[in-house]
């Protein structure tokens, strides 16, 4: 691992977006899409519920945000995969002295990026049009917020090698494949209000005990190790499986001779 | 061609490669020597086999069989050593057109950790006479332009090896010029061995110290630009054009015997 080739490819990203203004706007723009639906709803159902449960429903909106969060990391890792790909520069990458593992790291950075512009964002927008001071939560979520962010460049990596094994035809994966999970990763309800049969899957993902380990911490203020080291302990091994994953689908691009076709065309 | 051996350090070796796809061989049994300061052209037509050749060189492609190296090492085992002593540059491939033409090279003279790079940067833009282009748009550029601005990627870690695919392909005859200009003078200033592609025949007795002519690919032809001319006593491209028809030359002196 080479910090400098790291950085020189963090670099590559930061030029990219500084001239291409449109790509900020994408940061944006569609986490106040979700701030806004989102938070108009919260003040729907406070305005029409008992005191208590207009308390419970902040919920939704520190669980927007965590969601954005893996969301961002996600897209950090495929989005910039992506940009090689459309502006056929990737054999120019694959072709120089970069090795994988560099090559994700400069990625996952990125993602990092993102996120820190996003939050930055969200933030300010939900604290003035909502009273939602993100900097009220419990600094405990902060390690739950990471283990997010790790599961996000492992979701990363997963659509980018589906994107490597099935081409341009798959692109649409680098947005799809988060929310192929959202709905059984307990993102704005509890496990135990999904139905039965699904609740063992849930316990699949790393996602699962940071949302719930979220709204423990939200509602008692205390965190629950138990849940964090599960979404540590699954991080780890999708991270793994995830980088294999990668790793495998690039050398059989390589073995099928695939990769020049896929970046060139 | 000449039949003392060349005693130059051998920097690119191909032995026995095949490539097949879908039972189909791309490459058959292919293999060569490329010496440091040698310019090789490896010419076909359209599925000869010159880029299957040019991806597994660069390590894109892996072979079904057969064995490469590159400065004596074995390409697959040392590729991050290997790829940071070469340089690549191809029609087909383009730098990010939406950053600027310096924010490009400097990207690529951290990758390949280019000492003082802005200084290096501004040296190949002044040689290859495109100093004026390096805060213009990379996507902006003109087909000649953006070919300079790949070559001064390609020269940004002053490779030993430089593999250039195509490098004229589209570009107009005044331009093409300069541009094989440029190639030869580096090369023989560095001393640099490059694998050189292309459907231009003048490319070709400008550039190239010896060529292989590539059909369904096997070697089917070898040796120099002049040799092959004076043998065959047909230009170059009747050369080519007779390859890419019937798949063999007539002239027994100068087929493929050994590489």
């Amino acid at each position: 691992m080479n910090l400098r080739i790291i950085s020189a490819l963090v670099m590559r990203y930061l030029f990219l977006y500084a001239r291409t203004p449109m790509r900020l706007v994408e940061l944006i723009f569609w986490p106040l899409v979700d701030l806004v639906v989102w938070g108009n709803v919260t003040v729907f159902i406070q305005k029409n519920s008992t005191e208590q449960f207009g308390n419970f429903i902040l919920f939704f909106l520190g669980a927007m945000i965590l969601w954005d969060v893996l969301f961002r990391a996600q897209q950090g890792v495929a989005i910039s995969f992506l940009e090689d790909v459309w502006t056929r520069n990737l054999l120019n990458i694959f072709v120089a002295p970069v090795r994988t593992s560099e090559y994700l790291s400069a990625t996952f950075v990125v993602g990092i990026l993102r996120i820190l512009v996003t939050v930055v964002v969200v933030s300010v927008v939900s604290w003035v049009g909502y009273s939602f001071n993100i900097f009220q939560l419990h600094w405990w979520l902060i390690p739950f917020f990471l283990n997010l962010m790790v599961f996000g460049w492992a979701l990363g990596m997963i659509s980018t090698a589906l994107i490597l094994r099935w081409g341009q035809a798959a692109e649409s994966l680098a947005w799809a494949v988060p929310f192929f999970i959202q709905p059984f990763v307990a993102v704005f309800y509890r496990v135990e209000d999904m139905p039965a049969w699904s609740q063992p899957f849930a316990w699949l993902f790393p996602a699962t005990p940071i949302f719930e380990g979220m709204r423990e911490v939200m509602k008692t203020g205390t965190v629950s190790w138990n849940y964090l080291w599960l979404a540590a302990g699954l991080n780890i091994i999708y991270l793994g499986l995830a980088g294999w994953l990668f790793v495998w689908v690039l050398n059989l691009t390589r073995k099928r001779g695939l990769l020049t076709k896929f970046a060139t065309q | 061609m000449s039949d003392a051996p060349d005693t130059r350090e051998v920097i690119l070796e191909a032995r026995e490669l095949t490539r097949e796809f879908n039972g189909v061989k791309a490459l058959d049994r292919f293999s060569f020597k490329l010496h440091r300061g040698e310019v090789l052209g490896l010419l076909g037509a359209n599925g000869a086999g010159k880029t299957t050749a040019m991806n597994c060189l660069l390590g894109l492609t892996l072979p079904t069989s057969g064995e490469l190296t590159a400065f004596g090492l074995p390409l697959q085992a040392n590729r991050i050593h290997i790829l940071q002593r070469l340089n690549f540059s191809s029609a087909y491939t383009a730098l990010p057109g939406n950053l600027l033409v310096w924010q490009n090279l400097l990207v690529f003279a951290r990758i390949y950790g280019v000492p003082n790079p802005k200084q290096k940067i501004a040296e190949l833009l002044e040689l290859l006479e495109i100093s004026h282009l390096d805060k213009r748009v990379t996507g902006q550029l003109s087909a000649g332009e953006s070919t300079r601005v790949n070559l001064c990627k390609a020269f940004l870690n002053d490779p030993e090896l430089l593999m250039l695919d195509e490098p004229t392909a589209s570009l107009d005859p005044d331009i093409a010029d300069k541009v094989r200009k440029v190639v030869r003078k580096v090369q023989r200033e560095r001393n640099i061995g490059i694998l050189y592609t292309s459907h231009n025949m003048r490319d070709i007795e400008e550039v190239c110290d010896r060529v292989i002519f590539l059909h369904k690919g096997k070697i089917v032809c070898e040796g120099t630009p002049t040799d092959i001319v004076k043998k065959t006593s047909s230009t170059l491209e009747d050369v080519f054009i007779k390859i890419a028809r019937d798949g063999e030359i007539v002239d027994e002196p100068i087929k493929k015997t050994t590489v």
